[in-house]
């Protein structure tokens, strides 16, 4: 019993790590059907400038509590700033042209920022933790767990609330829907389709700096943290299905869940639970679990 | 005669939208037969649904006694099927020529690894077959650079080109002008006719069906409303105001 | 004289240098080159699946089950012959491209990208993680070869590492324009355009995307053997992200319209690494990103269509 309250704890933090990384890629597929492939750079951004935030401002005493604040503006500030400049410098010229064309593109991105991540930072680690620290820890069902990663999970939901509230109850999200739909369709009903395509965009790097922000207190930062984040979130969305903050929700929940379950009863298995699981869903249903399958239309 | 084509009981729904019901049509060799009806009338779900692209809901396709219904477009092609689109569909990127060859490639050996693709016997067939076209002055320039007249002939010669018993032609005057249409379906039809190619085409234009089809079948929202020929279709009130709007 | 002769001649000319130049040229000079052909190899490889419109991010997951095959021969099997371990690099590409491409060949654009990412980095994670088989992060390996039973001395090793990476090299370049040129390369490039009429006329596009994923897959094997051979020790980072973003840039760089251009953008890449790396080590991917930004703007055929472009002014 107590090893599978341990799975399930596990497997839901994980999860709530899981979806909070693959938000903003998945939604930003979504609306612009880009795979945006510097999006770990972005979490890496979001995560050394909360860290760089909350070393310098809120590393002890009374400071402490800004921390948390301190995070948000992180991510913030990087998708404001990151997102409008890539969207509307280098994507927008790219629409027209072939996926591959695209994805090449904020593969550059990508490499620009990889370095710009060295330049500003260094390559030796970097460890923000008195986030975590503070929050100290809490018996369940007879384990220790640190109240961190909860607080991680509530940043979750209330992303994924966030989104979804936007999404279906909004004008906003009527908007987005449409230029989803179709976008021809939605520049002729007087939508400002670039307009809400920066927005889009920007969103997805603000969520992406925001899971990289939240989970600096917990690991040492490197310049490397990026890239596994990217196959991680792609592999999660995959699953869920491309573009569904649903699936990705989703998705999250069964590689946590399979993850924690081979981290405790198959654990050389546990580097590729994930993969072993997109593989598995891939196989049998291509578009992923909430994905659409595209038809050609002759 | 035997039944070259057997549509039984065919039925697909798109949504709400009835796109074919209880088909039952009935095409034997060598029929040349022209399919008319207003946009929506499930035309070109009706093509789609005998090459396979679209599987049926209920219902049977037959060909030449084989039951396709479970096919995959390559298969039925494979098996004596070739179509032609309403927008062309060739490979933008590469020249005339090569579209053709590839369709004798297909045809022929397979798609081979060792021997190139412009070898000289292809290269004498598939300039036969664009001469019959009037498509041998653009052999070496790309698709793109072609006019749409030219693309639509292209892309029912690379059809032609492998040799079907049955060719579906999907609106194969569409965006040809109209001095132009009657050319080119002359052409078209030497080329069926020397060939002894079974034809079924979607037209819209009435003038062209009743100078080359010698079977009408007139499509209603999903439904064959009526069958027979040309003259005695057209002339049809019921018919007149389904397709045309008016009487 | 028929084109084709004149062809073959400038071919085989220009090989007859090539083959000629160790006795020109330094040790180090010598040693990029055979590095930029071995790579070149896995390039050939990417750029066959761009032709089809196939933009994989993982090729390095071949790259390094070759180079590991022949890594593992000779760390249990005490096997030192080149040949073998060529041999085994290509089977390794090729057997595991063909598992692997059942699942993957499926798709395109986004998922064919990314998949293929997956694959290499869970790859790297094997080889990392199995520290007892695979050696972890020390690596294995692979020292004094031999050629057909014969050892070369340390000093003749470069330049027997040279010319057979050249003449390997010279092969498969030919044996992938003999591909380039076949209905089923057609065919490939055909797909790129229209996947729907390549069915129509009865053709498998799903076969000949296989085909060509096991190709590439092969290729990027016996490179991988190649390269351990030819640096004489191997790491999993040779299955890392950016080892394959590295085989992307040199493709894009070097351009996709001939199975020359990944040999000529291979052999300008290592060079300019070579010497801009040690100027700047934080800027090296900047530098690249910046790079394939202008390449994707203002020279979409890569470095190729300006030697395309030159020729053609000078032939006028």
């Amino acid at each position: 019993m107590r090893l599978l309250t341990v799975i399930a704890l596990d497997g839901l933090t994980y999860a709530s790590w899981l979806f909070l990384v693959s938000a903003g890629l998945t939604f930003t597929y979504g609306v612009l059907r880009v795979l945006n492939l510097a999006h770990g750079n972005l979490y890496a951004l979001g995560a050394y400038l909360g860290a760089t935030l909350v070393l310098r401002y809120a590393a002890g005493g009374s400071t402490v509590a800004l921390g948390y604040g301190l995070l948000f503006l992180a991510a913030v500030v990087i998708g404001v700033v990151a997102g409008p400049l890539i969207e509307r410098l280098f994507l927008r010229r790219v629409y027209a042209r072939d996926e591959e064309v695209q994805l090449l593109l904020t593969f550059s991105i990508s490499l620009i920022l990889e370095d710009v991540v060295k330049l500003t930072w260094g390559v030796s680690p970097i460890f923000a933790e008195t986030p975590y620290s503070f929050l100290g820890r809490v018996r369940l069902g007879g384990v220790n767990y640190a109240w961190y990663p909860f607080l991680l999970t509530a940043v979750a939901l209330a992303v994924g609330g966030l989104l979804w509230l936007v999404v279906t109850r909004t004008r906003l999200g009527k908007v987005l829907q449409s230029v989803i739909t179709d976008r021809e369709v939605s520049l002729t009903l007087g939508i400002d389709v670039p307009r809400v395509y920066t927005w889009a965009f920007t969103a997805g790097a603000i969520l992406a700096a925001l899971g990289g922000a939240y989970t600096a207190p917990m690991f040492s930062l490197v310049p490397g943290v990026g890239a596994d984040v990217l196959v991680t979130s792609f592999a999660v969305i995959a699953i869920g299905g491309l573009g569904s903050i649903g699936g990705a929700a989703l998705g999250a929940l069964v590689v946590g869940l399979a993850r924690s379950a081979a981290v405790y009863l198959f654990p050389e298995l546990d580097l590729f639970a994930i993969y072993l699981m997109m593989a598995l869903v891939l196989l049998f249903r291509p578009q992923g679990l909430f994905g659409e399958v595209e038809v050609r239309r002759i | 005669m035997s039944a070259l084509l057997e549509t039984v009981g065919l039925t697909r729904f798109f949504g709400m939208v009835r796109a074919a019901e209880n088909l039952n049509v009935r095409v034997d060799e060598g029929e040349m037969v022209g399919i008319i009806g207003s946009n929506g009338s499930g035309k070109t779900t009706f093509l789609n649904l005998a090459t396979g692209y679209l599987k049926p809901e209920r219902g049977r396709i037959v060909l030449a006694g084989r039951d396709i219904t479970a096919l995959l477009p390559r298969s039925i092609t494979r098996m004596g099927v070739a179509r032609s689109f309403q927008i062309p569909q060739l490979y933008l990127g590469l020249t005339v020529i090569e579209n053709l060859l590839l369709s004798l490639a297909a045809r022929c050996a397979g798609v081979g690894l060792w021997a190139p693709l412009h070898r000289t016997e292809s290269h004498a067939e598939a300039r036969r077959i664009l001469a019959q076209f009037g498509l041998e002055p653009h052999a070496q320039r790309t698709v793109h650079e072609l006019p749409e007249g030219a693309r639509k002939l292209l892309d029912i010669a690379v059809a032609v080109a492998l040799r079907p018993r049955l060719l579906l032609m999907d609106e194969p005057t569409a965006g040809v002008s109209t001095e132009d249409k009657f050319e080119v379906m002359d052409t078209l039809a030497a080329v069926l006719r020397g060939a002894e190619i079974t034809t079924i085409f979607v037209e819209h234009d009435m003038d062209v069906v009743l100078r080359y089809s010698r079977r009408v079948l007139v499509f209603d929202q999903g439904l064959v409303i009526a069958d027979g020929r040309p003259e005695a279709v057209l002339a049809d009130a019921g018919v007149r105001r389904a397709v045309l709007g008016h009487v | 004289m028929p084109p084709r002769i004149r062809a073959a001649l400038a071919f085989f000319g220009l090989l007859a240098v090539l083959l000629a130049l160790p006795f020109l040229l330094s040790g180090w000079v010598l040693f990029l080159l055979t590095v930029a052909g071995a790579k070149a190899l896995a390039v050939l490889g990417v750029v066959l699946l761009l032709r089809g419109k196939l933009l994989t991010f993982g090729h390095a997951l071949y790259y390094a089950a070759g180079a590991y095959a022949a890594g593992m021969a000779v760390k249990y099997w005490d096997v030192h012959e080149m040949l073998v371990l060529l041999a085994l690099g290509l089977l390794a590409g090729a057997m595991l491209s063909a598992l692997l491409g059942l699942l993957i060949a499926r798709y395109r654009a986004v998922y064919f990208a990314l998949l293929n990412l997956a694959f290499s980095m869970v790859l790297y994670g094997i080889l990392l993680k199995f520290y007892a088989v695979t050696g972890g992060t020390d690596g294995i390996g692979i020292a004094e070869p031999t050629l057909a039973g014969w050892r070369p001395g340390a000093a003749s090793l470069r330049i027997v590492l040279y010319e057979s990476t050249l003449v390997l090299v010279a092969l498969l370049v030919y044996l992938a324009h003999r591909f380039s040129v076949s209905p089923a390369g057609y065919v490939l490039r055909a797909i790129r355009d229209n996947e729907v009429r390549v069915e129509y006329v009865g053709t498998s596009v799903w076969r000949i995307v296989y085909l060509t994923y096991v190709i590439a897959g092969a290729l990027a094997g016996i490179a991988g053997a190649l390269i351990g051979l030819s640096v004489g020790h191997i790491t999993p980072d040779l299955a890392f992200w950016s080892q394959s973003g590295e085989f992307v840039f040199v493709a894009i760089l070097g351009g996709t319209g001939s199975v020359l251009a990944p040999v000529v953008g291979s052999i300008l890449f290592e060079f300019i690494r070579n010497y801009a790396f040690e100027l700047s080590p934080y800027t090296w991917q900047m530098t690249l990103g910046i790079v394939l930004l202008v390449i994707i703007f203002f020279l979409p055929g890569g470095v190729w269509s300006l030697a395309q472009t030159a020729a053609r002014r000078g032939a006028r």
